[in-house]
């Protein structure tokens, strides 16, 4: 029987396709509106947190660090509570990582502030003893991307329907509107408003400059970023 | 049938092993650095202005691309212009076509892999791991996987031997699954046409978010191991190991259950990178439970080819090639049953974000894919140079240098792994946590060295089999003879 399907080409593709593709068709299909739903709380990015994002993928954060707590007391002892599935609604892509080279982030904005990234990302050693997670300056001299994280927000509004410009429910019951920038304009002049708030923890006399004169380096974009995980 | 043999044509099969050579050395190269790093990490600063580019998490992804897209991809292809050719029984200057293809194919992935390479040292990824190429490389990357299936289609529509070989079976396995979960993976929306197009004209973002993501990208993950280091992998063992042995492959039935096996349960396995995740729990169990059952058609495949080896052991003393092939189907087993262990979920709980994965993968890629590939490599090179293999001194070196290096690799990794599990699951006598984070890093130091010597050991084994190959395409002797089986090799 099998001889006959050898000589057969495209019937040998075909059920291979057919017997392959199944488990995918299976697995996938079922749970994919379900999972897609934010839990209360969880808030579309806003422009500059979602440059710091861009930021954290550029330099693969993720291939050290994972942003996933799983349901065991030695992980929410350590992070916090365990990750639920509509935290991660407006993650594009997900960043969970597959490695912990260092610690879980996904909820970092509770636990670490502005300065101590600040120093950490100049020298994690000198922060950490004993971290081998190497310096990044660059991140204190080149500058945030705002016009690509401006062209991400509109994208994933217009396809997504990622609720910029919505009520948020929030725990505590209030809500909360994440504005979604006009035009480029606008969302510069917002993303430096976020960055003012920031840089005013910050100690680098020269990060605190730029910012001052309109430019927004990638360090803060990424501490805006790192300071939303909660 | 034909009255004279066919004039096989290894114009394209020559030009993918050199590339193997390259891009292997290079990926190894890669590899042996960022160990370093991990081990050593003001290594990172050493480059100075060009840190940012050499920084371990912006050559990580260059690493495990360049070995699996680069090294191994371009050994598979070697391989596939080598093999359709014998046993499909089509020369490649039959048709001009399938010729212009198979050059194009070559220089399309050659050109596009330098590019790739540049792009993730500057930061352009998506993230997901084994598919960080931004839109426009993914649309390259399926120009490439286009090219290679009219090789695929037109070789078998051409062959002359209805039956299709084993190792064909797995090579259409290939072209039909990578190209479903390339497609489905990386659908992506590019944001450049949404606003007024100020940002970077490339960047895109997932078409999945969140929780779905994780799912599809792990449905992708898994199986691009699955169906770019394993099946084409097998494809290539089943005709080089009975080729150069000069053994029948023991059984038919065997082959065709595990073949069929493996197609249908692998794809469900990739659940298993997501135990105790957020993705539902059904099919965490799912992913668990066939990791177990993918045991079968693994070792399906790999005892049908030990078996092929019956009552003519002695070849694996005498000659190194069958040797490196029986080692690579062993290390196959190893890996095979390794890799359900880590998938059951109370072991995963300790294994999961640890060094044992890291383990797991190379005692996989470097134990079985890598000395693969290499054997391939070195069965085709007198036939395609047709001039006798340089030195089977320096290859008879290069396999315990580099066993060597494997053992180092994993052992460590896998003490590494399980001390920083089971280190951040402890709890004091109070129930607070008996270690801080920290403390898990600077143990693991010892181990980090360790690794770093296994990879450098494999490294230099890499360095010798390059230079073999090297010198035996270089050698000046030439026989015309056709080769029947075992592999010629000068002292």
């Amino acid at each position: 029987m099998f001889h006959w399907l050898e000589k057969r080409p495209f019937l040998f593709a075909l059920g291979v396709f057919i017997v392959t593709s199944f488990a995918g068709f299976i697995e996938l299909v079922p749970s994919f509106a379900q999972a897609a739903r934010p839990t209360i709380g969880t808030k579309p990015y806003s422009v500059l947190e979602l440059a710091g994002r861009q930021v954290y993928i550029k330099n693969s954060c993720n291939a050290c660090h994972s942003q996933l707590i799983r349901p065991f007391k030695a992980e929410t002892d350590r992070y916090g509570d365990y990750s639920l599935s509509g935290e991660y609604a407006y993650d594009r892509p997900f960043l969970w990582g597959s490695k912990r080279t260092g610690p879980d982030l996904h909820r970092v904005g509770n636990y670490r502030t502005t300065d101590w990234h600040e120093a950490h990302m100049k020298d994690p050693a000198a922060v950490v003893p004993g971290s081998i997670m190497p310096p990044y300056p660059w991140l204190y001299t080149n500058m945030a991307d705002i016009n690509t994280a401006f062209d991400e927000m509109v994208a994933v509004k217009t396809v997504f329907r990622v609720p910029y410009n919505k009520p948020i429910p929030m725990k505590d019951g209030s809500t909360v509107v994440v504005k979604l920038p006009k035009n480029l304009d606008e969302a510069k002049a917002m993303a430096l408003a976020e960055a003012k708030e920031i840089v005013k923890d910050m100690k680098d006399k020269k990060i605190k400059e730029q910012v001052e004169n309109g430019q927004i380096p990638e360090i803060v974009a990424l501490i805006a970023y790192l300071n939303r995980l909660k | 049938m034909e009255e004279r043999p066919l004039e096989y044509d290894y114009t394209v099969a020559k030009w993918f092993l050199l590339a193997t050579v390259g891009l292997g050395v290079t990926g190894m190269l890669l590899g042996v650095l960022i160990a370093v790093e991990l081990a050593y990490p003001q290594v990172n600063s050493w480059f100075g202005p060009l840190a940012e580019y050499f920084n371990f998490s912006r050559l990580r992804p260059i690493h495990t691309n360049s070995i699996i897209y680069g090294f191994v991809l371009s050994g598979i292809w070697a391989s596939w212009y080598y093999i359709s050719q014998r046993v499909l029984k089509v020369s490649m200057r039959e048709s001009k076509i399938l010729m212009i293809a198979g050059k194009l194919h070559f220089w399309v992935y050659l050109i596009g892999a330098l590019i790739i390479v540049f792009s993730l040292m500057f930061g352009v990824t998506t993230s997901k791991e084994y598919a960080e190429f931004e839109m426009p490389l993914d649309l390259a990357v399926a120009v490439i996987w286009g090219l290679w299936g009219v090789s695929v289609a037109g070789m078998i529509g051409l062959r002359r031997e209805k039956s299709l070989y084993i190792s064909m079976w797995y090579f259409v396995a290939t072209f039909i699954v990578v190209a479903m979960l390339h497609i489905f993976n990386n659908l992506e929306i590019p944001t450049y046409f949404f606003s007024q197009g100020t940002g970077k004209w490339y960047h895109s973002v997932s078409m999945y978010a969140g929780t779905n993501d994780a799912m599809v990208q792990w449905w992708f993950g898994h199986n691009a191991v699955a169906f770019v280091l394993t099946t084409p992998i097998i494809g290539m063992i089943y005709y080089f190991l009975p080729k150069e042995s000069g053994q029948a492959v023991y059984s038919y039935k065997l082959s065709l259950l595990a073949f069929w096996g493996l197609m249908f349960v692998y794809i469900w396995a990739g659940g298993h990178h997501l135990l105790y995740s957020t993705v539902p729990d059904w099919m965490q169990t799912m992913g668990s439970i066939f990791s177990v059952v993918l045991i079968l058609p693994s070792w399906g495949s790999a005892i049908n080819m030990l078996l092929t080896m019956k009552g003519e052991w002695r070849q694996v003393t005498n000659s190194p090639l069958i040797r490196f092939m029986i080692l690579a189907s062993t290390f196959y087993m190893f890996s095979t049953l390794e890799g359900p262990i880590q998938s059951i979920k109370s072991v995963n709980a300790i294994a999961h974000f640890t060094d044992w994965i890291i383990g797991h993968v190379h005692d996989g890629a470097l134990g079985w894919v890598g000395f693969m590939v290499m054997a391939g490599m070195y069965h085709m090179a007198p036939r395609i140079f047709k001039r006798e293999i340089y030195s089977k001194k320096l290859m008879n070196a290069q396999f315990w240098i580099q066993t060597i290096g494997v053992v180092l690799y994993f052992s460590s990794m896998w003490i590494a792994g399980i001390t920083q599990g089971m280190m951040w699951r402890a709890h004091d006598e109070y129930g607070n946590l008996a270690y801080s984070f920290i403390d898990t890093v600077t143990v693991l130091h010892p181990y980090y060295v360790i690794r770093a010597i296994g990879g450098a050991l494999y490294f230099i084994g890499m360095l010798m089999w390059a230079y073999n190959i090297l010198k035996t395409m270089g050698s000046r002797e030439v026989s015309e003879e056709e080769l029947r089986n075992a592999s010629p090799m000068g002292a």
